[in-house]
């Protein structure tokens, strides 16, 4: 191992990135060649944010997210941010079904196998496993005095999911630059090609042997279709305001309109008899639009040694959810470059208007319906601390620890009495763990 | 209740473009502004949490886009 050469390997590394980068959009790498990625031709070197975030959820879902972005300013405030995501998902997740005081045994959504879950416990589906590629670009210049515009570009890949999206956003200052007025569209297409294809809403899944000579009809009896598309597209208009020399601030309105395949095809609702023992799983069925609103307001303050970052965010939409959230950092300055930034969030949702815990057996069926906790209603709090540094050659450390906690609620439905004794709506704790470094 | 907090946000939205003129620094102020800290946004971090709350809560976006992008669980 050699421990020498530090600086002369990071400044390396460096310069293979910014080569790779040049080659990658077809330019001239030249500058990527000096040893500081700089030359004469270039002044601006390209410079490199990357993060790596694990997120653990206790007997749950786990994730590994890596990220790199690559910056560079061309000539004037011509800006081009290049973006790699690449995550990877594994763990179980919540199917919407309810705990029950016998064993219960489920069919994986590919309808290979089965599984079975224990007396009083969540029922969690363990069948995700998942990588994910992600790619943006984006590209910001003036147009004219005071105007700007940005142009960008979206591309993420799952085994199953494909997501293409395209924004476009304006700004325009005045008042000698101390206030900003901007307004964005952005589109995406999604594809969701569920292994196992698409089940047919309120369909009973099918439990049996799977080996069955007559299985695979019967399970594609229970499916819809192969793949199924949503569109999303967003209107954001926004507003900065400095304050004072201290202070800026900011506001945003956005509407979002959501159309297509907005179910989940991997969540059933369980089908209770009155004693509250499960029956049936049906596969849920939600609405295929969804409008969304959203106000949002941020504030920061530069304090002698300390900044404070406060938001808040309302949301609603016509599928009755309404929503809270407030997320606060204080960045506290410590000697040198160091400094520590404790963060707190809270949020808050009200359920869906079709959601339900489960579904009583001999009633009638409603039009859409879904048990999934997470358009429930809940209360969820995340609390973390950052402490960072600055590095030689304008290079950034830092380090990210956090605790995401979930409350989902009963927002008022009458519990059998068999499931009194259980927790229908269990909560989520999770540990997030982040490094970052730029050069 | 919505109807009002829009109201409430209409009437601050309207007084601080009204106000606009009277507030803000001259160019030579801008030395604790222009800190990289005071950004409004930090976009890895902001990114990265986006991502998980898209994957775990109803809402999505507000501050940027809300967007699409994930089959998530």
């Amino acid at each position: 191992m050699q421990l020498e050469d530090n600086g002369a390997n990071k400044v390396n590394v460096k310069a293979a990135l910014s080569l790779a980068t040049c080659a990658l959009l077809g330019s001239d790498s030249a500058d990527a060649q000096e040893p500081l990625g700089q030359s004469l031709a270039s002044p601006t070197p390209w410079s490199f944010d990357t993060a790596v975030l694990l997120y653990t959820e206790a007997d749950r879902v786990s994730a590994l997210e890596a990220m790199i972005s690559a910056n560079k300013e061309f000539d004037d405030e011509h800006f081009l941010t290049l973006k790699l995501t690449i995550d990877t998902l594994t763990g179980a997740s919540a199917s919407g079904a309810v705990e029950q005081p016998q064993v219960q045994t489920f069919t994986r959504p590919s309808g290979n196998g089965q599984y079975q879950i224990a007396a009083g416990t969540t029922p969690l589906d363990d069948t995700f496993h998942d990588t994910r590629v992600q790619l943006n670009g984006q590209w910001t210049q003036p147009i004219g005095k005071d105007l700007a515009a940005s142009i960008g570009a979206h591309l993420s890949k799952e085994f199953d999911y494909l997501s293409l999206g395209l924004n476009v956003n304006v700004s325009y200052d005045f008042n000698l630059k101390n206030t900003t007025a901007s307004a964005g569209f952005s589109h995406f297409k999604d594809t969701f090609s569920p292994i196992g294809e698409i089940p047919k809403p309120f369909a009973s899944m099918l439990i049996g042997n799977s080996d069955d000579p007559t299985w695979d009809n019967e399970f594609a009896d229970t499916r819809l279709i192969d793949e199924d598309d949503k569109s999303t597209t967003d209107i954001l208009l926004g507003l900065t305001q400095v304050i004072n020399r201290r202070m800026i601030t900011q506001f945003n309105y956005s509407y979002s309109m959501v159309d297509g395949y907005l179910t989940d095809p991997f969540k059933v609702l369980s089908v209770l008899n009155n004693q509250g023992i499960s029956q049936d799983f049906v596969y849920e069925s939600r609405p295929s639009e969804r409008t969304k609103h959203s106000l949002f307001a941020q504030s920061k303050y530069h304090f002698e040694s300390t900044i404070l970052d406060v938001s808040y965010r309302y949301m609603w939409d016509d599928w009755q959810i309404k929503s809270h959230t407030v997320d606060t950092r204080w960045r506290f300055n410590l000697q040198g470059s160091h400094y520590i930034e404790p963060h707190i969030r809270f949020y808050d949702q009200s359920a869906a208007e079709f959601y339900q815990p489960f579904l009583l057996h001999g009633k009638t069926q409603p039009a859409f319906a879904s048990a999934d906790y997470r358009i429930g209603e809940m209360n969820a709090y995340t609390l973390g601390v950052k402490y960072g540094l600055g590095l030689n050659n304008d290079e950034k450390l830092a380090f990210r620890l956090e605790y995401y906690s979930q409350q989902p609620k009963n927002s008022g439905f009458e519990q059998p009495v068999s499931l009194a004794d259980f927790d229908l709506y269990e909560g989520v704790d999770a540990v997030i763990l982040q490094v970052s470094y730029s050069f | 209740m919505l109807s009002m907090m829009k109201t409430v946000f209409a009437v601050i939205s309207l007084v601080l473009l009204g106000g606009c003129a009277g507030l803000g620094v001259q160019p030579w102020e801008r030395d604790l502004l222009a800190k990289e800290e005071m950004a409004l946004t930090n976009a890895i971090d902001s990114s990265l949490d986006d991502h998980i709350y898209f994957s775990k809560e109803a809402s999505s976006g507000g501050k940027s886009f809300g967007g699409g992008g994930c089959g998530c669980n």
